[in-house]
């Protein structure tokens, strides 16, 4: 018969009526976050850059500044600079995570917070500074070492920069990360 | 008594509620009749393609995140494909099938945007558009369990994925597809026979298969005319050749039949992802390529896929510098719109915007 | 101590509340004093009453159309969000209040009045408990039909004045549609006035011993379609489709003036669900205790804006043409078999002073229904096959082949 259809639409509809509602109210309640979720921060481990700046020639937009002078611990092997800025203006990145993807160091990750709103676009820009004191909670994003010892942000604890490289991992016994790490294992030590 | 009336221009759009986005069209009207139609575009141009040739062939991947926002892992798809040509390159056994997954997962949930904004524009108050974006919710969730970001995913690389899927992907995944099916039986309840909806399109804007394939139409569209014409199978990648599936066929390229072609299309879709699970074997997701890919000079590439709305191609030349020396952009929502005269002229106003969403046009891709 | 009493047969005397504020106010002042005293108060209440009720239908079909939809709605302000409208009223009157370049200001200021305005003497007649309607006309049914045509002038002022094309478009479909549906609703409601004997809504909720919506379904059907378009609801929708035409006749509105708008548009959408109470679901009238009429009143009301939630949750919007055809071609002749039907049933169930039993009614219902179940499928069946035969659609085969094949193209089928 004619209409059987539309009867059927206004089943289903009030069928969905006795549901429970599918959002969530967001800021009392959150979605789970999943651990590669590419957040609208960045975490930065100072102890593990040397100021290479690849994260800054690999980025798509040109957002990232660094500016390094030559640090006074190992200023003849280069691998260590002092770095005086390192703003990364948020306003116009798009998160794509190439830059951590680029950081041979694994000194440079994508953050797992998101609430970044600003009343001031100079405000977005990170700085030095911010970078130093934010809380470290990384996302796995790109970084294969944290998903393999099942780090979840968020819930786990923040992490040191001891416990976030990539050991192990392919390009990390190529490069020279390892090498400078032990100097600074030493130095801690004494 | 004759009543003397004139046409009256009216200027739908770049802000309608309903032109799937900055879309400007200015139609003349003969009471609610269209007589004449002038699409206007270019109020979403970035120049994508230029912005192409300064980026290395890595970072251009995060440009086609923004061509078709609706399909961001397809765009990856063309675009990685036509780079590996371009190199002479070809990704891991399990690459190819992640890509062939996601791609899948990442039509149906471009499917469920334009079947729910189709009824959205034939005045349903929201509700299939929510249902359908219930589901889509959950597809956005898988995405980023995989790779951190729900639309700008930037997922594939040249020589394959960024990263394997991490364990959990799996049981989400079939948990989805388990509820999935539910929740499409629900929408075909709705809307597939509903007799409103029929009314509303049956018959209306049909596109024969010549003047389709005269202007080039392609992906639903033209297989709503009745031609079957389908990349993945015409020209197998990634893992097309070793999943089985049906290209859904419409017969009179109707409002209708653009919407069913698109609804089967999910169907289809869910039988390729269940195969690919069942296929994918474990292995490497990702040829270790340096981080700054080099091409010979001169080497030209065309990778096409068929994207959600249509064939999606990047033509790539390089001139053997680290990014390419042109990169141009065959979008299908743009060639899809060239039809719209046909579309819409002899039609009504109210017929005037759901065959513009039947096309299922998406600016980001139009203007690029 | 003259006590000013009311004649209880006058046109305001059959109001209960009115004749209390009346005769306690009669104490202290002078009659006339007193009745326009208890004239404001009572007006007041209404006005009141309706405005406040527009603005919980507004928040209740958010509610609701968000659970339809499977998500929250509105849940911020308030214990379930329920101080929403306030917060939206206080956002529309801190609004800049614009009248477009070119408008005709004073036709484009005053349809917000208008509409609240018929919404409010509409309302003013409908019976909310026994004996309370701010009047008991005995021409009640025709008033409230009379008034609400006013929102059709209303309507094409607000497209014509508001120099929008967009605007023009609502207008000239709004009047198209609302002049159409008309027909059939006055004429289901005919069928009421025939079987109740009376035009007075108070005496209309007094006849139903048996609610008329089973005494005449058609009716009840044709009333809740055709007052769905009068109300500017799904799938009837088009004068204010926000798909195609923005907002249709008010798209150029803001302010305080969308606020009154909006006003009108719930609150018609609260007095039509309570004249489909009064009409068909016996209005006031409950299984146990009169004195509660209001809430079985209310009860019933709910049931009329749940229904209209419901369908606009549900289905997509007709073309203006496709709905000027279910007017004409399918309601209409519902309404019309309906009064025939009625009419026949009356004349010969009717005692010799024209009192019909609650038995007679049992019998008109059991007929009325398999009258209605046979027409509304003949009637179904024949617009279908007009719908089929206009539209242009080519053999409904559809092939899904497997594997690939070549391109498959009859030349010259365009």
């Amino acid at each position: 018969m004619y209409g059987l259809e539309m009867a059927k639409g206004l089943l289903v509809t009030l069928t969905n009526l006795m549901r429970k509602p599918f959002t969530v109210a967001y800021p009392e309640q959150r979605v789970r976050q999943h651990p590669r979720f590419r957040g609208e921060e960045f975490t930065w481990y100072e102890e593990r850059c040397t100021g290479c700046a690849s994260c800054a020639k690999y980025c798509p937009l040109g957002i990232i500044k660094i500016v390094t002078s030559p640090s006074e611990t190992a200023p003849l092997q280069g691998d260590k600079y002092l770095l005086e800025t390192f703003d990364i203006e948020l306003q116009r990145c798009m998160f794509c995570g190439l830059c951590v993807e680029a950081c041979p160091y694994d000194a440079l990750f994508m953050g797992s917070g998101f609430e970044e709103g600003q009343y001031r676009r100079t405000d977005l820009v990170i700085s030095i500074d911010r970078l130093r004191q934010a809380d470290k909670n990384p996302s796995t994003w790109f970084r294969p070492q944290l998903e393999s010892m099942d780090y979840r942000p968020g819930t786990s604890r923040p992490l040191g920069w001891r416990d976030v490289g990539r050991e192990g991992w392919r390009w990390h016994q190529r490069e020279k990360a390892g090498m400078r790490l032990q100097g600074r294992n030493a130095e801690d030590d004494a | 008594m004759t009543i003397r009336t004139e046409p009256m221009t009216v200027n739908v759009g770049p802000q309608h509620p309903s032109t799937h986005g900055v879309f400007r069209v200015r139609i003349t009207f003969d009471g609610e009749d269209i007589v004449e139609v002038e699409p206007v575009l270019g109020y979403l141009h970035r120049g994508t393609e230029k912005l192409a040739e300064e980026r290395n062939y890595v970072q251009i991947v995060t440009l086609t995140d923004r061509l078709d926002y609706t399909s961001s892992m397809i765009n990856n798809q063309a675009y990685c494909l036509a780079v590996e040509q371009l190199l002479g390159i070809e990704p891991p056994p399990r690459a190819k099938y992640l890509r062939t997954l996601t791609a899948e997962l990442q039509r149906i949930a471009s499917h469920l945007i334009a079947v729910g904004f189709f009824v959205q524009e034939l005045g349903a108050f929201g509700t299939p558009l929510m249902y359908t974006f219930r589901s889509r919710e959950r597809i956005l969730d898988l995405f980023e369990m995989l790779c951190g970001a729900r639309i700008t995913v930037s997922y594939m690389r040249p020589g394959g994925v960024f990263a394997d899927a991490p364990d959990d992907f799996w049981p989400a995944l079939d948990q989805f597809l388990n509820d999935f099916e539910g929740e499409l039986a629900e929408l075909e309840d709705l809307l597939l026979n509903n007799e409103i909806l029929m009314v509303r399109t049956r018959g209306v804007s049909p596109l024969p298969p010549d003047v389709a394939i005269n202007c080039s139409v392609s992906g639903p569209v033209l297989r709503a005319s009745g031609v079957n014409w389908d990349w993945r199978k015409m020209a197998p990648y990634d893992a097309y050749d070793q999943v089985d599936f049906d290209v859904p066929i419409g017969s009179s390229g109707d409002n209708y039949d653009r919407f069913w072609v698109r609804v089967q299309e999910v169907r289809q879709s869910l039988r390729i992802v269940r195969q690919c699970i069942e296929q994918i074997e474990p292995g490497p997701a990702r040829l270790e390529l340096p981080l700054v890919l080099r091409a010979a000079p001169g080497a030209e590439a065309y990778g096409r896929v068929e994207a959600s709305k249509g064939e999606l191609g990047f033509f790539l030349v390089s001139d053997g510098g680290i990014s390419p020396y042109r990169c141009k952009i065959r979008s299908p929502s743009l060639i899809n719109l060239t039809i719209t005269e046909h579309l819409l002229i002899g039609w009504k106003l109210a017929d005037m915007i759901v065959s513009l969403g039947s096309v299922d046009i998406n600016m980001g891709e139009v203007d690029r | 101590m003259n006590a000013c009493v009311l004649n209880p047969h006058s046109i305001l005397g059959g109001n209960h509340l009115f004749r209390f504020i009346y005769e306690g106010v009669g104490q202290m002042l002078p009659c006339w004093m007193a009745y326009v005293v208890a004239g404001a108060a009572i007006m007041l209440i209404l006005i009141n009453a309706v405005l406040l009720g527009a603005a919980i239908v507004s928040w209740g079909e958010r509610r609701l159309l968000g659970r339809f939809q499977n998500r929250v709605g509105p849940n911020r302000w308030g214990p379930f969000g329920a101080l929403q409208p306030i917060a939206d009223l206080t956002k529309l009157l801190t609004k800049e209040d614009i009248v477009p370049y070119g408008a005709d200001r004073i036709a484009f200021t005053i349809v917000p009045v208008l509409m609240v305005a018929s919404l409010l003497v509409g309302a003013a007649v409908i019976p909310f408990a026994k004996d309370v309607a701010l009047v008991d006309l005995n021409v009640g049914v025709l008033f409230i039909l009379a008034v609400s045509s006013l929102t059709t002038i209303a309507i094409f002022t607000a497209g014509w004045a508001s120099n929008n094309r967009y605007a023009l478009f609502g207008a000239g479909r709004a009047v198209a549609v609302l002049l159409s549906y008309e027909v059939p609703v006055v004429l289901s409601v005919l069928g009421v006035v025939l079987v109740a004997g009376s035009m007075s809504l108070g005496d209309i909720v007094v006849a139903q011993a048996v609610p008329f919506f089973l005494v005449q379904p058609l009716a009840f059907f044709v009333f809740v379609a055709g007052m769905s378009a009068e109300l500017n609801r799904t799938p009837f929708d088009v004068a204010e489709a926000e798909s195609e035409i923005i907002a249709g006749y008010h798209t150029e509105y803001s302010g305080i003036k969308f606020a009154l708008i909006q006003a009108a548009e719930f609150g018609g959408a609260l007095v039509v669900s309570g004249l489909i109470a009064t009409l068909f679901l016996a209005g006031w009238a409950g299984p146990v205790a009169d004195w509660l009429g209001w809430l079985w009143f209310l009860i019933k009301t709910f049931i009329g804006i749940f229904l209209f939630v419901w369908i606009r949750s549900t289905y997509p919007r007709l073309r203006l043409d496709q709905i000027m055809a279910v007017c004409w071609k399918f309601l209409m002749p519902l309404s019309i078999i309906n009064l025939i039907a009625v009419t026949l049933e009356v004349f010969f169930l009717r005692d010799a002073h024209g009192v019909l039993t609650t038995a007679d009614l049992w019998i008109m219902a059991g007929i009325n229904i398999v009258i209605a179940a046979v027409s509304i499928a003949v009637f179904g069946q024949l617009i279908r096959q007009q719908v089929r035969n206009s539209s242009q659609t080519a053999p409904a085969s559809r092939l899904v082949v497997s594997g690939v094949s070549t391109i498959e193209v009859s030349q010259g089928q365009g």
